[in-house]
């Protein structure tokens, strides 16, 4: 029941989302999108140590893709590096409690494939 | 004015429209993207399949004959509904992508030097677009863009007349704007551009199906559109080609069919429109559509045009009357100058969000840039957009949904 995937969860993050700021000096930043839907997402991450010290996102889109964004760097905030790049579907959908289907797919999936490009940014940069 | 449509009479030959999706009665709100499809079309594919399978163009035995016949014969039909009278300036293609496609690279290839320019406009679907943009950088050719007026309703004939001055090789323009809904007057276009000595091209995607179309009165060159749109299968659309172009230009395709004659090293090419149809046709696509343009000629293309602007103009009214909702293209004062296309947005909702929570209420609309990323992005400045558009099978009380979907959008977003 697609009906379903607007739970309060997601609307509240959508509508106040956390971790939506720009970010001074970040280690990394990315910027990906989904052309046909209109949805954009910039990642900003800190690294130390190998952990992610501090995330930021800015961006515009549909409730599913922002209110994942928000969702996903409040869980990754302080987590290795290695322990980011295991992150499947799966987890994202266990993390914002709802299954998109196959027609939001890419929706829900955008903020994880940001992320993942801010990393390898990260990891060439230091080279 | 013609009789008023009989829209619950309509629907019962429409198997779809008496199904669910998500468990509600499907409201079909899409068909600017694509028809559906009345038993007739499908019970003319069946019997096909069933009765005269058979190749065409070739076997000297009965069903042969049929299926050649059929096919043929739906190329007359298909003339008949656009106001052409000879089947050779008539070729069927998978779609109106490949119609355009085909003028660009054939009749563009032979035509376009460096330098030259191509008009098209702002208002158009990528599919008039990108194989322009590949044929001018192939050539280096320039493509120009006549624009929308300040009130995104129509196109700006200032616009046209300045760009026509470049004189420009060829001027393709939409009939009817997938997008904003509004038709375009392409018979004073191609009047201004054949002054210019500009070829000029009609995409009537979004036009052959839901009002008559007289390709002859239009006067262009070159015409296409889909069958899928206009209650036929998907994989059929035609092109239209002025004879006089078509007997100049190169075959895009070669191999059976297209042949009249084939030796160790040359062949000669098949007469019109067959010069352009290489290999086994769409036998079933092109029977599809000739029972389509029956099943369309029994209602009346001017029954269905006055029957999609009263649906329109009730559309327009409501959703213009709903408060942070905003409608595109020209007002309900100038129903006259727009098909059965609404797009709207709601503010603060994107529209993927809009088209699921519809979709919960078994509701069927489109949501994104519609493939005019220039017009939805570039001109009317939104990342994306929600669309219901109309058929002869809806009436007021789908718009009447799709108002209640409307007001569940807003509550899940908590709005007022």
């Amino acid at each position: 029941m697609p009906m379903d995937m607007y739970v309060e969860e997601i609307i509240s993050h959508y509508e106040h989302p956390h971790n939506k700021r720009k970010m001074e000096k970040s280690d990394a930043d990315f910027k990906e999108d989904n052309p046909l839907c209109g949805d954009v997402l910039t990642m900003h991450i800190k690294v130390n140590d190998g952990k992610i010290s501090d995330i930021s996102f800015e961006g515009t889109g549909c409730a599913i893709s922002q209110a994942t964004a928000s969702i996903l760097t409040d869980h990754v905030k302080g987590m290795k590096i290695q322990e980011v790049k295991k992150i499947d579907y799966e987890k994202i959908k266990e993390l914002i409690g709802i299954d998109p289907g196959p027609a939001r797919l890419n929706c829900a999936t955008l903020a994880i494939k940001t992320l993942n490009g801010a990393i390898f940014v990260y990891e060439h940069k230091k080279g | 004015m013609p009789n008023a449509l009989d829209v619950s009479y309509i629907k019962k030959d429409f198997p779809i429209l008496h199904t669910k999706m998500n468990g509600k009665p499907l409201v079909y709100l899409d068909s600017a993207a694509t028809s559906q499809k009345p038993k007739q079309v499908i019970d003319a594919i069946d019997t096909y399949y069933k009765e005269y399978n058979a190749n065409i163009h070739r076997g000297v035995y009965k069903i042969a004959e049929k299926a050649t016949a059929e096919y043929t014969e739906s190329k007359i039909k298909v003339g008949k509904l656009v106001g052409v009278g000879s089947i050779e300036e008539l070729i069927y293609t998978r779609n109106t992508t490949e119609s355009i496609n085909l003028v660009s690279l054939s009749w563009g290839d032979q035509n376009i030097r460096k330098g030259d320019h191509i008009l098209i406009s702002e208002m158009e679907h990528h599919s008039n677009i990108v194989p322009w943009q590949i044929l001018a950088k192939k050539k280096g050719a320039i493509l120009d863009y006549i624009k929308l007026n300040d009130d995104q309703c129509e196109l700006s004939y200032e616009s046209l007349e300045k760009e026509l001055a470049k004189k420009p090789k060829i001027v393709a323009i939409t009939h009817a704007s997938n997008v904003l809904g509004s038709i375009n007057d392409v018979k004073k276009i191609t009047r201004l551009a054949k002054k210019n000595g500009a070829v000029v091209l009609i995409d009537g995607a979004q036009s052959v199906p839901h009002m008559p179309v007289n390709i002859r009165e239009i006067g262009c060159d070159f015409f296409a559109f889909s069958g899928h749109k206009m209650l036929a299968p998907t994989g059929i659309g035609v092109l239209y080609g002025r004879k006089e172009l078509l007997s100049e230009m190169q075959p895009l395709f070669g191999g059976g069919d297209m042949i009249r004659t084939v030796e160790f090293q040359s062949y000669t090419p098949n007469d019109l429109p067959w010069k352009f149809e290489a290999g086994t046709s769409n036998i079933e696509g092109g029977i599809g559509l000739g029972a389509a343009v029956d099943y369309l000629n029994k209602i009346g293309m001017g029954r269905i045009r006055e029957h999609e602007k009263k649906v329109t103009k009730y559309a327009l009214e409501k959703l213009d009357g709903i408060k942070n909702v905003k409608t595109f293209g020209c007002g309900q004062d100038e129903i006259e100058k727009r098909g059965g296309v609404v797009s709207f947005s709601i503010k603060g909702v994107h529209p993927h969000d809009v088209a699921t929570i519809f979709d919960s209420d078994g509701i069927a609309i489109r949501a994104g840039h519609h493939c005019a990323m220039p017009l939805v992005t570039g001109v009317l400045k939104e990342g994306a957009l929600s669309r219901i558009s109309f058929y002869m099978y809806n009436d007021e009380s789908d718009v009447d949904k799709a108002v209640s979907a409307i007001d569940k959008v807003k509550k899940t977003f908590r709005m007022s």
